[in-house]
């Protein structure tokens, strides 16, 4: 029930904003993340985006993966 | 697929497990409290991978799991009263109540419909207006700002045909209930992220502050939740306990502001019954005064019934950790996917389910 | 047809109308099948000596046109394609309609015309019909039976109880296409895309596959329950452990979207024109090159192997390198996909 999945905002729309994912696209409510523009990725949740994705702490993140799967060898 | 396909990477996720294996421990007791981590744990391979170095315990986070048979039966009664529609998240139709389920009801002819998100039930009502459409709200901190906005939609647009049935609950009162009841002896806490997203860390501080349990936000991916074990691992025996956040593209520590904002205009705090634990004070919501008027119970006569508990379903245990799937005498047997009989069984997160299709390890 | 453009309950009378039916819009469509406009009670068919695989399976799809296809394509192919599961030639096939009073005679007619083509590309002779109509609300628009006769060379011996330890387990294509194309076209889940149906018959792909090698042990497609089904089936049939690796199977990026967005399990969704072949070792390698020489086994790739005689079930070895055993979906999940 906590489910919810990472999407590209490619336009939005008043409160509504169309994004896409894997190839889909999909109209989905924007009105619990007013500060999210084109371009941004959120999270979907029940037809709703409930947060911003946050491209560097994503790439910091990566980045301690990549560099432990390196030492590990 | 961006954001999602590089953190199932199987180079980093070894590498993690590695990590893990290496430590020495003392096989700790982490409880991942969300029913998504269950899923996430059991279908990866991640319980199987660290059997014997870890206890991983499942929690009651799982709102069909925790909806109690008394609760259902008011939603039963909702659906029964002469034009209405009940809308309802899909896995709710299967969860038994005391002698009936939505499902059932539905095909006894009963107007029951599922629906994906909110706005569905807010449209159905514009679209009957000699209906009383019903949004049957249940579910945690994630979902809950989507009632808000259909109920501050439904008063902006001044609808007189749509009301919910308030069965949200909250996530934290539930993890402080199960620390007082000290049933199990935790050493960490794997925190659901969506709900996080919500949410902020502040309201797990207590937990760290008041019983010096750390707790780690955690992503739902392989690599997230391997990551978010490695810092309980890596949290110091006798340092000041800590709320951390792995999840940290999605998890700020202020959480969404404006989606707690719209959940504070529309609902106040009470106390929920939850399947398996009880009455948890202040743990559930309730439309303000201002919006009473889309409070189902408000509007009609919903008898209260009483609380029924199948004997033998020991789903109250498996919610608060102290008891296994595997040692419930009817787990794959009496009670099925096919045949539930109680509700960890029924929803597609509940512990029994997920250990039914996922956790069936080679042994 | 001159008094009406909508399927009345006369239709299926068996008078005058019914008749008007078969002539104006049946007849004609099958104008390459001599053996239907007999219009005997029974078709007479001649087959050589040897054995014959029979078949039948009803097509209930909701909703009757979806992306990539419909209902008359899916009637022929899926009844097709259970016959070339144990290596028959399909030749000749029988189709049954139940209408509901209503239905728009163009409708009928499109319908018709989608199972004429599958016909036509196949070679299989429609020999015999049935048509009943029924009253409003009796039933959804349009339910239809098909029943196909094939014969089955006699070096051939292609059943789910075959798999022997060892065998490569190949997959034709992409998984899940069909199920996702259907329910993508239901209320709720309106997301636009290229999600298409890969509903198609497959004999010529398992005439192309038994001409290379007569080692092929089990075909199965995977319809209701998907591939955690198939293979399920053949591991109880066969009393075979089977092993399964989650990172070769192939899945179109959308359908894996899909799937993520609806919370469903690709494994359990139902493809249309997609088979899951059990190969000996030795063999899989040239099976896998011809089939890649169809457009309907260019995707073709290995996806696990039977491990052991003993312990029937399927193991799943996840992408991080675990595995756990992979169950049987829980009940009806997706009504009317097929």
């Amino acid at each position: 029930m906590c489910v919810a999945i990472p999407v590209k905002v490619i336009r939005i729309k008043d409160k509504k904003g169309l994004i896409e994912f894997g190839g889909l696209k999909k109209e989905i409510e924007l009105s619990l993340t007013p500060d999210v523009r084109t371009g941004d990725y959120v999270l979907l949740h029940a037809g709703f985006a409930i947060q911003r994705l946050d491209e560097v702490e994503a790439k910091e993140t990566l980045r301690l993966l990549e560099e432990m799967s390196e030492i590990s060898g | 697929m961006k954001y999602l396909d590089e953190f199932r990477a199987r180079g980093p996720a070894e590498a993690l497990i590695e990590k893990i294996q290496a430590r020495n421990t003392d096989r700790p007791n982490f409880m991942e409290v969300c029913g998504t981590h269950t899923v996430a744990i059991l279908k990866s391979g991640i319980k199987e991978r660290l059997r014997g170095k870890i206890n991983l315990i499942s929690g009651p986070g799982c709102p069909v799991c925790v909806t109690s048979s008394q609760d259902v039966d008011k939603a039963i009664s909702v659906a029964g009263i002469d034009g209405a529609i009940l809308t309802t998240f899909g896995d709710m139709i299967r969860v038994p109540g005391t002698s009936s389920s939505l499902e059932k009801e539905r095909a006894e002819g009963r107007d029951i419909r599922v629906i994906y998100s909110t706005m569905d039930a807010v449209a159905m009502a514009e679209k009957n207006p000699s209906k009383s459409v019903v949004l049957l709200a249940v579910g945690f901190e994630t979902t809950t700002p989507t009632i808000a906005y259909a109920v501050s939609l439904a008063y902006e647009r001044k609808l007189s045909n749509f009301f919910i049935l308030s069965l949200n609950k909250l996530i934290p009162p539930a993890m402080s209930a199960l620390l007082e009841m000290g049933e199990i002896n935790l050493h960490g806490f794997i925190c659901p992220g969506h709900v996080s997203t919500i949410i902020g860390p502040d309201p797990y501080r207590f937990i760290s502050r008041d019983y010096g349990i750390p707790c780690v936000i955690a992503g739902f991916e392989a690599t997230d939740i391997l990551q978010a074990i490695l810092m309980l691992l890596s949290h110091q025996e006798g340092a000041e306990s800590r709320v951390m956040i792995q999840y940290k593209r999605s998890v700020t520590e202020n959480g969404n502001p404006a989606a707690l904002g719209l959940v504070d205009e529309v609902f106040e705090r009470n106390d929920a019954r939850w399947r398996g634990i009880g009455i948890i004070p202040e743990s559930g919501l309730k439309l303000r005064e201002k919006y009473k008027k889309y409070d189902v119970e408000d509007r009609f006569d919903i008898p209260q019934g009483t609380d029924h508990e199948p004997s033998d379903c020991i789903c109250g245990r498996i919610l608060r950790g102290i008891s296994q799937p595997g040692d419930c005498k009817l787990f794959g047997k009496r009670c099925h996917p096919d045949h539930p009989i109680g509700p960890c069984m029924v929803s597609s997160e509940g512990t029994c389910a997920a250990h039914y299709f996922y956790g069936r390890e080679e042994r | 047809m001159k008094d009406t453009d909508k399927v009345l309950l006369a239709h299926g009378g068996g008078g005058g109308l019914s008749y008007q039916l078969i002539k104006d819009l049946i007849l004609p469509a099958f104008e390459q099948h001599p053996i239907l406009k007999e219009l005997d009670d029974a078709a007479r068919v001649s087959v050589k000596n040897g054995r014959l695989a029979f078949s039948t399976d009803s097509f209930v799809v909701k909703p009757m046109f979806f992306p990539g296809g419909d209902i008359g394509k899916l009637a022929l192919c899926g009844t097709i394609n259970d016959l070339a599961m144990v290596g028959a030639k399909p030749m000749y096939i029988s189709v049954a309609f139940i209408i509901e009073e209503g239905l728009s005679l163009k409708t009928l007619g499109k319908v018709i015309e989608s199972m004429e083509k599958v016909a036509r590309l196949t070679g299989v002779q429609v020999v015999t019909g049935d048509t009943k109509v029924v009253e409003k609300g009796s039933l959804d628009q349009l339910f239809i039976n098909t029943a196909g006769i094939g014969s089955i060379d006699d070096d051939l011996d292609i059943s789910s109880s075959n798999a022997k330890v060892g065998d490569n387990i190949i997959m034709s294509g992409t998984i899940g296409d069909h199920g996702i194309a259907v329910l993508s076209q239901r209320e709720g889940f309106e997301f636009q895309g290229n999600l298409l149906s890969d509903c198609a018959p497959l004999n010529h792909l398992v005439s192309r596959m038994t001409e290379k090698t007569k080692n092929i042990h089990v075909l199965r497609d995977p319809t209701r329950g998907g591939v955690a089904s198939a293979l399920n089936e053949i591991a109880l049939q066969s009393g075979v452990e089977i092993l399964l690796k989650e990172a070769k199977i192939p899945i179109k990026e959308e359908v894996r979207a899909a799937c993520e967005m609806l919370g469903l399990d690709p494994l359990h969704i139902p493809s249309e024109g997609r088979l899951v072949a059990f190969v000996s070792e030795e063999d899989a390698g040239s099976v896998i090159e011809t089939m890649r020489e169809d457009p309907l086994g260019k995707d073709a790739s290995i996806v696990g192997q039977v491990v052991s005689q003993g312990n029937s079930r399927v193991l799943l070895e996840t992408i991080i390198g675990a595995k756990r055993i992979l169950t049987l979906p829980k009940g009806e999940l997706l009504p009317r996909i097929c």
